[in-house]
């Protein structure tokens, strides 16, 4: 079994809303010095496979196929 | 003039739809479920708005990847027209139906209200039946109606006349990109838009601008 993390986030110049309002957010409670947060999301997945690059090559296939918008995000997936 | 409704679970405006449908023309609209492969012969396919699958991982991701949507594009491939409003145009662009995203409203609120919204295209066959640049009203009700799309995009859109429908007036209600309500595909048979035509049909609606949307997909004479 291969447990596996995906990190989708999105493209840089694509305009966050909500990463924008937990910016204005950690700066009203007094922390200082917040720049840019940008809001992303992690995915968690168990595969039934051996195969590293096989587990790979599937993973990438997910993002491709649901994940991401690849339009507007990008992804990683890294393999424990 | 026959139609369909694509019906998945978490949509909550096909209610709407059917009845809008039935009463322009003439005749209820079949149904169509999300396992279904296959849709009956049709003049136009309409998917509704709602929240279909509990806007899970994104807007209309899910029902997007269903069976029906596949039987959809076979449809709009073939030259039928297809309908998407409002969770029905999220549907279609993470279906690949229609190119962009929608975003989160950049207010990060749902807006529920009546805006303006500009025919910028009255050319193709579902706003023939209006004149170009009329503005008419039409209820909005989302939270992730916010258009996005790359600047090559973009300019191909406005370019070539896909960009149908615009918010006037300092309307827009979501901050999408160039003012954007609804686009088309290039070959002109498949419309999204965010906005409600479907309740505004009638004197009880308070008004009928939107019915010579349906009127003119459906060939019915006003």
């Amino acid at each position: 079994m291969i447990k596996a993390r995906i990190t989708v986030t999105l493209k840089n110049g694509v305009l966050d809303p909500q990463g924008k309002a937990i910016e204005h957010a950690l700066s009203g409670m007094g922390f200082g010095g917040v720049g840019a947060v940008r809001q992303g999301k992690v995915f968690d997945v168990e595969l039934a496979e051996s195969d590293k690059a096989k587990a790979e090559a599937d993973l990438k296939a997910m993002c491709d196929k649901l994940l991401a918008n690849t339009v507007i995000e990008n992804y990683a997936v890294e393999i424990a | 003039m026959k139609s369909a409704v694509v019906l998945l679970p978490g949509l909550n405006r096909d209610r709407d739809m059917i009845a809008a449908l039935t009463k322009i023309s003439g005749k209820p609209p079949v149904t169509v479920w999300q396992t279904d492969t296959e849709i009956p012969d049709v003049d136009l396919i309409a998917i509704p708005g709602g929240f279909s699958f509990g806007d899970y991982l994104r807007c209309g991701a899910i029902a997007a990847r269903m069976p029906v949507m596949r039987a959809v594009a076979e449809k709009a491939a073939k030259g039928v027209a297809v309908i998407g409003v409002c969770n029905g145009f999220q549907i279609l662009v993470e279906a690949g139906l229609l190119p962009g995203a929608l975003m989160r409203n950049t207010s990060l609120k749902f807006v529920c209200r009546q805006i303006k919204l500009e025919v910028t295209n009255a050319n193709t066959m579902f706003t023939r039946r209006y004149q170009p640049g009329q503005i008419i009203r039409s209820p909005v009700a989302h939270h992730d109606g916010n258009y996005f799309a790359d600047a090559e995009t973009l300019a191909r859109l406005e370019g070539e006349g896909q960009v149908v429908f615009r918010y006037a007036e300092g309307t827009n209600p979501n901050g999408s990109i160039n003012d954007i309500a609804g686009i088309i595909n290039e070959q002109g048979n498949v419309l999204g838009l965010m906005p409600h035509p479907e309740n505004l049909i009638e004197a009880a609606h308070g008004g009928s601008d939107g019915r010579a949307l349906f009127e003119g997909a459906l060939g019915i004479a006003a």
